[in-house]
């Protein structure tokens, strides 16, 4: 099992969950985040001075998955997360070890 | 003669018309996306501040001074020359204040139609010619003994100075400055509700002090277009409700859509109606404007905030429901209903005057300004939010 881990552009976030329900993916926790990046953030422009903006709303999705389905799901994100400007986000793949169910004592072996 | 009661009353409503401004502003704030909530504030503000002075150097002299040719009033009073704290019945400084009130909201609406990407500079130098050019051409052409006073057109409180204006010149704003980036694609859901509420509870209240207050006496017929006033809201609020609630879910933000298009048809008539054709016009604005709403959405318009939807379109239903419940025992003149055919013809040419007037002008002076200083901020911009890129301020910490 795998937590995909995606820091996308707000506005894209509707299109993203769209893509992936359509997929089958439903479980997802989704958090409202400011970050940076390479570009460190946005400079504006006024009259010759500049006025960084470094830090950016954007909208972090964490989902737990199979191995066999990381590679769809990252697709599906680039494929709907996608301006092709700097700024589109990051996709983070991490382990994961186990998943323990809160409503039974049971782990949950067989995934999310 | 001073009377101390009817100043007394016309001192309130003044402030109490005052409060509307921030109230579109909080309204429209929390209508659009949290990057340029401090913005849409802002600039009702900035549209209140802006007026203020105008009004004072010349707003009021072009709209309240001595007529020329029924157009537009000449320059005697500019500077307030002449005007004192003498007065008939009030100071004459009170209803220059009284007025003044109603052209800077009228000014604040205009932001829907330019909302999260107009540059502060360029709205301030549009702001200016519209008021000089559009509101106060119209303010004389109702209320200063222009043509429309003297053709007998009725508009009690500003339903097509303020309402049918504000809208129509929205409109033409917003087919100036383009849609917002992502307009049609991107969500763009109202970052705070309850803000929104807010701001039309301040609407609702301050247009008892903007009908009531038009009756320029605290006498009957103020309490006739106080009465008549939140009757209509209350009609619009559950009629656009109900609406909804047909077609979904109730929304809240669309109840208060109807409240508010409720009182901007009232606005008009408020003088001249009695209470149950309050009820038919309130419901029947918060029907109309829901209709325009709509097709407004299905064109693909980016009229952000819906100024013209509902200030616009519901101007124009109170213009001519005026026309149509206006009975003699009230305001002295009659209307269709009332045995007087002629009266909702005569509304029906000075809506139509007004609103090719104001969509017309406003477009000239938008493009103006557009091609000599570009009304609306870069992309990058518009894509961070005008609260920091216009102010240099941001609600998140």
């Amino acid at each position: 099992m795998k937590m995909v881990c995606a820091v996308i552009r707000p506005e894209m976030f509707d299109s993203v969950k769209t893509a992936l329900e359509a997929d089958g993916v439903y479980g997802m926790t989704v958090t409202e985040v400011m970050g940076r990046g390479a570009q460190r953030g946005i400079s504006l422009k006024f009259r010759g001075k500049v006025m960084p903006v470094e830090l950016i709303p954007k909208v972090k999705i964490e989902m737990v998955v199979s191995d066999a389905d990381v590679e769809k799901v990252i697709g599906i994100i680039r494929a709907n997360g996608r301006t092709g400007k700097p700024g589109d986000g990051r996709i983070f793949v991490l382990p994961v070890e186990s998943i323990c169910r809160v409503r039974t004592d049971l782990e949950d072996p067989a995934g999310p | 003669m001073i009377d101390t009661g009817t100043t007394a009353f016309i001192l309130i409503c003044t402030a109490m018309v005052m409060l509307m401004t921030p109230g579109v502003g909080l309204f429209y704030g929390g209508l659009v996306r949290r990057k340029n909530l401090i913005s849409m504030i802002a600039l009702s503000f900035i549209a209140f501040a802006l007026v203020s002075i105008q009004w004072v150097v010349c707003g009021y002299s072009l709209s309240f001074g001595p007529d020329i040719l029924g157009l537009v009033g000449g320059l005697e009073y500019a500077f307030l020359q002449g005007i004192g704290m003498d007065g008939d019945g009030i100071p004459d400084l009170l209803f220059v204040a009284f007025q003044m009130v109603f052209a800077g909201l009228t000014l604040a609406i205009v932001t829907s139609g330019v909302a999260e990407r107009i540059k502060i500079s360029s709205f301030l130098v549009f702001g200016l010619l519209w008021t000089t050019l559009v509101y106060d051409p119209l303010a004389h052409w109702a209320w200063g003994g222009g043509w429309a006073a003297q053709f007998g057109a009725l508009d009690f409180a500003g339903g097509t100075v303020v309402h049918i204006s504000s809208g129509f010149s929205a409109l033409a704003l917003a087919l100036v400055i383009g849609k917002r980036l992502g307009f049609g694609g991107h969500g763009m859901e109202p970052n705070n509700i309850p803000l929104a509420l807010l701001g039309g509870a301040l609407l609702w209240f301050g247009w008892f002090g903007f009908n009531a207050g038009s009756a320029l006496a605290a006498d009957g017929l103020a309490a006739n277009a106080f009465i008549v006033t939140n009757i209509a809201a209350a009609a619009g609020a559950l009629a656009w409700l109900c609406t909804a609630w047909i077609r979904g879910r109730p929304g809240s933000i669309g109840m208060i859509s109807g409240a508010i298009a409720g009182l901007v048809a009232i606005t008009p008539a408020a003088g001249f109606v009695g209470p149950m054709a309050a009820v038919v016009i309130g419901a029947g604005a918060g029907l109309f404007c829901y209709g325009a709403l709509v097709f407004r959405v299905q064109r693909g318009l980016d009229e952000s905030l819906d100024a013209w939807a509902i200030h616009g379109m519901g101007g124009i239903f109170g213009a001519l429901a005026t026309g149509v419940f206006a009975v003699a025992a009230i305001g002295g003149v009659s209307g269709l209903i009332d045995g007087n055919p002629a009266q909702l013809l005569i509304q029906l040419v000075d809506v139509g005057v007004v609103v090719a007037y104001s969509f017309g002008v406003t477009y000239v002076i938008a493009r103006v300004v557009d091609a000599v200083m570009g009304l609306r901020v870069t992309e990058e911009e518009e894509y961070v939010g005008l609260d920091i890129a216009q102010h240099g301020e941001s609600v998140r910490v």
